[in-house]
C-alpha cells in the first residue's frame, strides 16, 4: 500500500480523508497547510499527495508549485481536492504541476476510486 | 451508503465551522472599520469556502447550499468584482449568524432551514449577479452511446511532469471496453540525438480505438486531468451517426445536487458530547518537565533511604526542599491546563458594539487589552454573561450620544475599553468608558423611590456607585430593549460572587466610569484563614474575611430569643458560635478568649466566634458531597500540612444562618 500525503487546512476534511486511506491500509500522513505538507515531503517519500486549496499560511498551487520543484516529487501524482465553483483553480493547479483533482464534496467511496486510479 | 462512519467527524466540523465564522465574523468587522487588507478577504472567503466544502462532505445540504450562495458573493469581492461597503457588511454579518444558527440546529440533530435563512439565501442569491437560485438537477442521462471511438492522443512533453501516467489512461480506457493501439509513434518534439533525450519529458503519440458502447463523456471523464497536456482527437467509429450534443461531465453541479442525503442522526450530538479542552504544547511539555524532576528527586530520595546515615541529612533536606518547589510547579502547571485567555471572551464584543452602535445611534471605538489573560476554564464560561451586561450598560448608560459628547466638548466617538491582567492571585478585568460617568442625582432619586434609602440621607459618593448594585435597580430613563431588563446589576454582581470574585465601579463625572471585576485564579484552590474551633479546623475563605478582632465582653449585647450581636462599624452584626453551629466540644465559649472573624456575603455581615487564628494556606477544595453528605454551612473539605482534614466555611450558608439567628 502507498505512502500518502494528506494536506487540508480543516481538520475535519482531512480526518475524513485520512481515515478512509489508513482503512484502505495506505500509510497516511497529514498537513495542515502547504507549509507544513512541504516540510513533511522533504521527509518522507509519499507516493501520493491530496491538497487542498484554499489554505492559510501557504494554499495548495503554491505547494505544488514548490513540490514539482524537488527533484523527488517530479513526477509523483498530486491530486487538488477542489470545489465545482472553481474552474479556474483547477487550472491554475494544473498549470502548476498537479496531476488532477478530486471535487469535493466526495466521499470516501470516491476518493478510494480516485486514489486507486492514480496509484493502479 | 458509506463504509465510512462520517458521523465521526462531525464534531471537528462543528467546533472548526464555529471557528471559522468567528474568524470571519472578526475580519468583516476589521473591514467595517475601514481596514482594507486583501488578507482580510482572503480569511473571510477561506472560512466560507471550508464551510461549504465540509457541510457538502458531511451530508448538511442545507448548510451547503446557504453557504455556497454566500461563498459565490464573497468570489466577487475577492476577484474585486464587487466593492466592500456597509450594506455588504451587513448582509455578510447576518450570513453570518445565520451558518452558525443553522450549524447549532444541524449539530443538534434539528431542521436546519428556516423561513429566516430561507429569506436570506435568496436575498443573497438576489445580489450574485447571475446566480442561478435552484440547484442544477443531477446530470441527464447519458446519450445513447455508439459503436466505439477514435482517439488520437499525442503527449505534449511536460506530461509526466505533472503526475499523469499514460499507463494508467490505457488501463482506464480498458475498462471502458475494448482497447485497440492502432498506431504509437515517437513526436516530432523529441531530440534527434538519444543522448539529448531527457527521460522526464514524454514524446510519444498514439491513436487508440475504443470498441464498445461507451459514452463520449466517459472517455471524457479519463482524459478529464490532461487538459492543456496533450493533443487530444476523440470521434465515433466511422458510420455511427452522433445522436445530439453529448452532455458534460458531472463536474459541474452544485454541491446539492451531488452530495447524497444523509440523515442526521438524533444521537449525534448528544454521544460525542463531553467537555474537553485544547491544551496548548509548550503546557504539556511543561508537565512533562516537572514529571521527569519529580522521578529524579524521588530516585534521590529514595536512594538516601536506602543506606540513611546522619552525615546525610544535608542531602535529605536539599532533597526534600526539591520536592517541594517540583511539587508546587507541579501543581501550578496542572492547574494551567484548566487555564484559557480571557481573548475567546473578548472576541464576542467587537459586534456587540458594532450592533449597539446601530441600534442606539452611538459611536464607539472599542479597546482591547490584554486577550491573553488566562482564566480558569469554569471562570472563563461563567463571566462572559456578566461581561457582555456590563458593556451593554456602558455603551447605553454611559456613553452620551454623539451630539450630547460634542456639546460637552469631547470627541463624538466614545471610548469603551476592555482590560484584563494578573493582580496578585488574581485576574482583574476592568470595563471602562470615557462617558458621563454615574449621574448621583438619578440614582440617589431613584433609589430613594425604590425605597432603597431614606430621603434626605447623605451619602458618600462610594455609598452610592454601591446603590446600583441592589436588587431592582436601574436609572434607565426609558427601559431600552438592551439593558435595564429584567437583568439588573445586582444579578452581575450575584454572579461574579457565585465564582469567588467581586466587582466595583469608580466613577468621576463627565469622565467615566470604570467597573472592576476581580476573580480567583481558579475555583480548585483557594485562600483560607485556617482557625481553631475546639480540637476542630475550619478554613474560611480570605475573599469574605472583613477583619478579625477580640472583643470586650461588655460590648457584646444579647437580644431576645438567646441572639447576641455587637457594634461593629456602624451596625449590629449577629455573633456566630462555631463551636454552636457545628457541636465541636472544649471549644472556647467566653467571647474574651476568643476571636470573632467578620466576614461578609452580599453586603450581610457576620461575626464569627472561633478560638484561635491559625495561619493562611491555600486549600485545594474537595467536595464534602462527593465523598460524605451536603452539609449547611460547609462548602467543601481539604487536607491541611500535618495530613489532618480541615471543613472549609460556605461563607453564604453560615450568613444565612447568622441573619437567621438575629432575626429571631
Amino acid at each position: 500500500m502507498a505512502k500518502i500525503l494528506a494536506v487540508d487546512d480543516s481538520a475535519s476534511m482531512r480526518g475524513m480523508v485520512a481515515f478512509t486511506l489508513r482503512g484502505a491500509g495506505h500509510e497516511v500522513t497529514e498537513a495542515e497547510n502547504g507549509q507544513l505538507a512541504l516540510d513533511a515531503a522533504r521527509g518522507g517519500s509519499f507516493e501520493l499527495v491530496l491538497a487542498d486549496v484554499n489554505m492559510p499560511v501557504m494554499d495548495g498551487i503554491a505547494m505544488v508549485r514548490e513540490l514539482r520543484a524537488m527533484d523527488a516529487y517530479k513526477g509523483v501524482p498530486i491530486l487538488m481536492l477542489t470545489t465545482e465553483s472553481h474552474t479556474e483553480k483547477k487550472m491554475e493547479g494544473k498549470a502548476a504541476g498537479a496531476t488532477g483533482w478530486l471535487v469535493k464534496p466526495f466521499d470516501p467511496e470516491q476518493l478510494l476510486a480516485t486514489v486507486k486510479r492514480v496509484l493502479g | 451508503m458509506s463504509a465510512v462512519d462520517l458521523t465521526q467527524f462531525h464534531k471537528t466540523f462543528f467546533e472548526e465551522s464555529r471557528e471559522g465564522l468567528d474568524a470571519m465574523e472578526a475580519a468583516l468587522l476589521a473591514l467595517d472599520s475601514g481596514a482594507t487588507d486583501h488578507e482580510l478577504v482572503h480569511t473571510i472567503f477561506r472560512a466560507a469556502h471550508s464551510i461549504k466544502g465540509g457541510a457538502a462532505t458531511f451530508g448538511f445540504a442545507d448548510v451547503a447550499a446557504f453557504t455556497h450562495v454566500a461563498e459565490s458573493l464573497l468570489e466577487e469581492v475577492r476577484s474585486e468584482r464587487r466593492a466592500v461597503d456597509a450594506g455588504l457588511i451587513e448582509v455578510l454579518l447576518c450570513s453570518v449568524d445565520c451558518m452558525r444558527a443553522m450549524l447549532e440546529r444541524s449539530s443538534q440533530g434539528q431542521p436546519v432551514a428556516d423561513a429566516e435563512s430561507e429569506a436570506l439565501r435568496v436575498e443573497l442569491v438576489q445580489l450574485v449577479s447571475g446566480e442561478v437560485a435552484a440547484p442544477v438537477v443531477a446530470a441527464a442521462s447519458m446519450v445513447a452511446p455508439v459503436s466505439g471511438w477514435n482517439i488520437a492522443f499525442t503527449a505534449l512533453p511536460h506530461l509526466l511532469q505533472t503526475g499523469n501516467d499514460p499507463l494508467r489512461l490505457f488501463r482506464e480506457l480498458q475498462q471502458l471496453g475494448r482497447l485497440e493501439v492502432v498506431r504509437a509513434f515517437i513526436t516530432d518534439s523529441a531530440p534527434a540525438q538519444l543522448a539529448e533525450l531527457d527521460p522526464s519529458q514524454c514524446y510519444l503519440g498514439w491513436e487508440l480505438r475504443l470498441h464498445g458502447a461507451v459514452a463520449r463523456a466517459e472517455i471524457d471523464a479519463v482524459f478529464d486531468w490532461l487538459d492543456g497536456d496533450c493533443e487530444l482527437a476523440i470521434a465515433p467509429l466511422a458510420e455511427v451517426a452522433v445522436a445530439g450534443p453529448v452532455a458534460q461531465a458531472a463536474g459541474e453541479s452544485l454541491p446539492v445536487a451531488t452530495a447524497a442525503p444523509r440523515p442526521i442522526r438524533e444521537t449525534a450530538a448528544a454521544s460525542g458530547e463531553g467537555s474537553s479542552i485544547r491544551v496548548g504544547i509548550d503546557k504539556v511539555d511543561a508537565l512533562i518537565n516537572m514529571m521527569g524532576e519529580l522521578v529524579i528527586t524521588q530516585s534521590m530520595l529514595s536512594d538516601i533511604g536506602e543506606k540513611f546515615e546522619l552525615s546525610q541529612l544535608g542531602r535529605l533536606r536539599d532533597g526534600l526542599v526539591q520536592l517541594e518547589r517540583t511539587t508546587r510547579e507541579l501543581q501550578e502547571s496542572v492547574m494551567r491546563i484548566r487555564m484559557l485567555p480571557i481573548g475567546s471572551v473578548f472576541n464576542r464584543f467587537p459586534r456587540l458594539v458594532h450592533d449597539l452602535e446601530r441600534k442606539l445611534d452611538k459611536r464607539v471605538k472599542l479597546e482591547l487589552h490584554g486577550e491573553h489573560t488566562e482564566l480558569d476554564k469554569t471562570v472563563l464560561e461563567k463571566i462572559g454573561d456578566p461581561l457582555v451586561h456590563l458593556v451593554r450598560n456602558a455603551i447605553d448608560h454611559g456613553l452620551e450620544s454623539p451630539a450630547q459628547r460634542k456639546a460637552a466638548g469631547k470627541s463624538e466617538t466614545g471610548t469603551l475599553k476592555l482590560n484584563a491582567y494578573h493582580e496578585g492571585g488574581n485576574i482583574v478585568v476592568q470595563i471602562s468608558d470615557d462617558g458621563a460617568g454615574l449621574n448621583h442625582a438619578a440614582i440617589v432619586a431613584k433609589a430613594q423611590q425604590r425605597g432603597l434609602i431614606a430621603a434626605g440621607q447623605e451619602l458618600s459618593d462610594a455609598e452610592v456607585a454601591e446603590l446600583i448594585f441592589q436588587p431592582g435597580f436601574s436609572t434607565a430613563a426609558q427601559a431600552t430593549d438592551l439593558s435595564g431588563r429584567g437583568v439588573g446589576m445586582d444579578v452581575v454582581r450575584r454572579n461574579v460572587r457565585d465564582l469567588g470574585g467581586s466587582v466595583g465601579v469608580r466613577s468621576v463625572s463627565g469622565k467615566g466610569s470604570t467597573f472592576t471585576i476581580t476573580l480567583p485564579l481558579t475555583l480548585a484552590i483557594i485562600d483560607g484563614l485556617v482557625t481553631a474551633v475546639g480540637s476542630e479546623r475550619y478554613i474560611v475563605p480570605l475573599t469574605s474575611i472583613v477583619e478579625s478582632l477580640r472583643l470586650r465582653a461588655d460590648a457584646v449585647r444579647r437580644i431576645a430569643g438567646g441572639g447576641e450581636v455587637f457594634h461593629f462599624r456602624d451596625e449590629y452584626l449577629p455573633i456566630m458560635r462555631l463551636h454552636r453551629a457545628f457541636a465541636c466540644n472544649d471549644a472556647v465559649t467566653d467571647i474574651e478568649h476568643g476571636i470573632v472573624v467578620v466576614i461578609e456575603e452580599d453586603g450581610r455581615r457576620v461575626g464569627l466566634l472561633v478560638d484561635d487564628l491559625l495561619g493562611q494556606q491555600q486549600a485545594v477544595v474537595k467536595s464534602l458531597e462527593a465523598h460524605y453528605q451536603r452539609v449547611q454551612g460547609i462548602s467543601g473539605a481539604t487536607i491541611l500540612s500535618d495530613g489532618s482534614v480541615a471543613l472549609i466555611v460556605d461563607v453564604g450558608g453560615v450568613v444565612r444562618l447568622g441573619q437567621r439567628s438575629k432575626a429571631a
